[in-house]
């Protein structure tokens, strides 16, 4: 029966992460913002060791929680932290997008393998490697190769844009995801993901991007220079299929686009408690339900930017509830990622505009917020990649078919 | 907990009345539009599934169901997905009696709802927009007055959906001296009052000419000093609470809005595969096709939104501004949807041999009706 009421558990959840976000992310957010390449250890000590006392509380590993509603739990907690810092939340230890790759291809010995690390230890960071230099939403036109020698894959390219990659590589036991093609000439099928280790030969990470916001996520540059990894670290298997390799990617996608979009929301509704907050100083309170004439401006636009996070977190909700039913939510994964982005890029931009010299100076978040906001109309696929998928789902296109 | 599932019921409900849309009230949108009429056995056909007659209790001629807003809302998608003009002419009815229904006095109820809960269609309605620039629920213009041995209604109304032939209205009206707080929850004094089409100083002025829901007769209404009794306010001695009326409609009036834009998502995707341009169908152009992707989401978003407001209004909650975001949401989303599919349609969409123009000048009606009227 069609609800939108959180369930009491889930409701206390929420409390929770508010809470870190508010007392342990929102202190230190301007911090790392302004300092960009500095690691905040005390965060990452404190949260990985409630972390580890959470894991071992449920008995599971980070990555393959399963369970009735964890999809939809999953993004109310991004959203959650990332209301008290989407940097932060991105830079959070634990297997990342990388585990996601190893949860989503990999075989149950592998997933035992690469991610029981994340279970106790030092804070450890799982990355995964899609982007390079010379493409992006294309991720069909890798170009990094994996050739078999011997009891070996020898990878050998550049990647860009690899979230968390300097942790997981340099600064804790970690691994990177690394997708390569075995055969150039088979297109899609022949792109594989490889589990690269920390310490493995002819890995570095070569650069640490400088970015407009969400500055304390570390964003590597790798390269792999005749790197060495072990046959059994291919996930899934080996063959040149047209169901395997590539298919894995866009799975792994369905799962976190809703996961970036509640982050938006999270930013947004970030800006837009700050902005209700400060006009309930000026004792000016919100009227809703009131006759369009009698509104002012500013109710009018607040009331819209509200409205507009609601919407997209209602897709959000609806694309992580399919998840966890076992129903396929390419099409709506993709249309909360395109909402949000571009919903939260526009209402954080309209939330320094109404607070005029506050909204732009530093002395405040807000601004903050509005550079970290844009990060989620670009990343895991841009609004316009996400439109695109929509359009084929909902025109019954394939991919030849609308480019 | 979080569920977006409809149950069994919901989905019949929709299955049901969207077949009829289809098969009924779509092939006669067109020419009730040119006509400005509504052939009688379609909305005698319509009547019959019980829409109005659902709610009303089984021993005052209806069927005793237990009423949802949300199936409400399901089966208003569906029915404005076919015609807007033939869906608010067969729910106008509704406007009468469900208010009644929820929070009318016993005797308000077996005297009024018979009316409606016949096999026949009968026409009732509700009188509450006026014909102002700034017309606000909370500070009607129409004033109900104490007079010792009732009220005397003052004021005029327009909008109002099928004057000539109702029975009976329930016309909304800002009581004089209701103290706050007592009467009307959020919106202080706006009370409803039951009036008989041949009440004293009632005069159904005339027939608008409206720029689009042709089809859907409605008029400008005259209240000179209407005396009705002290029974007639909706409740009588208990107050009705009309923000959750408000509210109610407002989910109506959205998930209308959501019905005609999903009607010009469709037919503009539609359209889009079969035109051809450049050697290929236009819709295999991104300029098109991520137009058609915005509709598509656009659509889904109102829709959530509306359910949100519906599910909170079943469980008992005021759903205040869910209710009206979604209403304010649906209307432009509406608005928004109807024009991309005709621009879609490019020409063609501006001719009438196509239904995209009669859903854009249709969708352009709910940024004008507040939460009561119509629907």
């Amino acid at each position: 029966m069609i609800d939108f009421e959180l369930e009491p558990q889930v409701l206390e959840r929420t409390k929770f992460f508010h809470t870190v976000a508010e007392h342990m992310m929102r202190p230190i957010s301007r911090q790392y913002d302004e300092q960009e390449h500095e690691e905040p250890r005390e965060f990452f000590e404190t949260i990985w060791k409630g972390g580890a006392r959470e894991r071992q509380a449920s008995g599971e590993s980070g990555a393959d929680r399963k369970g009735g509603a964890r999809n939809l739990t999953t993004v109310i907690m991004a959203e959650e932290l990332c209301w008290g810092d989407a940097g932060l939340f991105l830079s959070i230890p634990g297997p990342g997008l990388g585990g996601a790759a190893v949860a989503a291809a990999g075989t149950a010995e592998q997933k035992e393998r690469f991610l029981k690390r994340f279970k106790d230890g030092e804070p450890k960071w799982g990355a995964m490697a899609i982007t390079e230099p010379g493409c992006g939403s294309d991720s069909a036109a890798i170009t990094t190769t994996a050739r078999r020698e011997g009891d070996y894959w020898v990878l050998n390219g550049t990647k860009i844009f690899c979230t968390a990659g300097q942790r997981a590589l340099e600064k804790s036991d970690g691994f990177v995801v690394v997708w390569a093609t075995v055969d150039k000439s088979a297109g899609r099928a022949g792109i594989k993901p490889f589990v690269v280790e920390r310490g493995t030969p002819g890995v570095s990470v070569i650069r640490v991007e400088s970015k407009l916001g969400i500055r304390v996520s570390d964003t590597a540059a790798i390269m792999l220079d005749n790197c060495r990894v072990p046959l059994d670290h291919i996930l899934g298997s080996p063959k040149v299929e047209p169901s395997g390799g590539f298919k894995d990617v866009m799975a792994t996608f369905d799962a976190t686009r809703p996961i970036v979009a509640a982050m938006a929301i999270g930013v947004g509704r970030a800006a837009l408690d700050f902005v209700r907050d400060f006009l309930r100083d000026q004792r000016l309170e919100i009227r809703y339900a009131i006759a369009p004439t009698r509104m002012t401006a500013l109710e009018r636009d607040f009331i819209e930017m509200e409205t507009e996070l609601e919407a997209a977190r209602l897709l959000t909700w609806r694309a992580a509830w399919m998840l966890d039913r076992g129903i396929r939510n390419s099409l709506e994964a993709s249309m909360a990622k395109a909402k949000a982005g571009s919903s939260v890029t526009r209402v954080t931009q309209k939330a320094v505009e109404i607070m005029g010299p506050l909204g732009y100076s530093r002395k405040y978040l807000l601004e903050k917020w509005m550079r970290d906001a844009k990060i989620n109309d670009i990343f895991e696929g841009t609004q316009q990649i996400n439109l695109l998928i929509v359009a084929r789902r909902i025109l019954g296109y394939s991919s030849k078919e609308l480019t | 907990m979080i569920d977006f599932e409809l149950s069994d019921e919901q989905k019949m409900v929709r299955d049901t009345v969207g077949a009829f849309a289809r098969e009924q009230i779509r092939p006669a949108a067109r020419q009730a539009d040119e006509a400005a009429a509504i052939p009688p056995d379609l909305v005698q056909h319509a009547w019959n599934l019980g829409l109005v007659r659902g709610p009303v209790p089984e021993k005052l001629g209806g069927f005793g169901d237990q009423r949802s807003v949300l199936t409400g809302a399901l089966a208003a998608e569906e029915l404005a997905w076919g015609d807007l003009a033939i869906a608010m002419h067969v729910a106008a009815p509704q406007l009468f009696a469900f208010p009644i229904v929820e929070m009318g006095t016993d005797e308000q109820r077996q005297r009024f709802l018979p009316l409606v809960a016949t096999d026949r269609f009968t026409a009732a309605g509700a009188a509450t927009m006026e014909p102002r620039y700034d017309f606000d629920l909370s500070a009607l213009a129409t004033t109900a007055t104490p007079d010792g041995s009732g009220f005397t209604l003052r004021g005029e109304k327009c909008c109002v959906p099928l004057a000539d032939e109702a029975r009976a209205f329930l016309v909304y009206a800002r009581e004089e001296g209701a103290s706050n707080g007592s009467a009307g929850g959020e919106l202080h004094g706006l009370q409803a009052f039951i009036v008989e089409r041949e009440a004293s100083g009632l005069t159904v002025v005339e027939r608008e000419k409206n720029m689009g829901l042709k089809a859907l007769a409605t008029y400008q209404l005259k209240l000179d000093d209407v005396k009705v009794s002290r029974d007639a306010r909706l409740g009588a001695e208990r107050p009705a609470d009309t923000a959750r009326l408000a509210a109610q409609s407002r989910v109506a009036l959205a998930a209308m809005a959501v019905g005609v834009a999903r009607a010009a998502f469709e037919y503009a995707r539609d359209y889009a595969k079969e035109r051809h341009a450049f050697g290929a169908p236009i819709a295999t152009k991104q300029a098109i096709a991520f137009m058609l992707a915005e509709m598509a989401l656009e659509v889904d978003a109102a829709r959530l939104l509306t359910w949100q407001a519906a599910s909170m209004l079943d469980k008992g909650l005021k759903a205040l501004k869910e209710s009206s975001r979604a209403k304010h949401y649906a209307a432009s989303v509406a608005l928004k949807v109807t024009d991309n599919a005709l621009q879609i349609l490019g020409g063609h969409g501006y001719i009438r041999e196509h239904p995209v123009e009669l859903w854009l000048r249709n969708a352009r009606g709910f940024a004008t009706f507040e939460g009561l009227a119509i629907v």
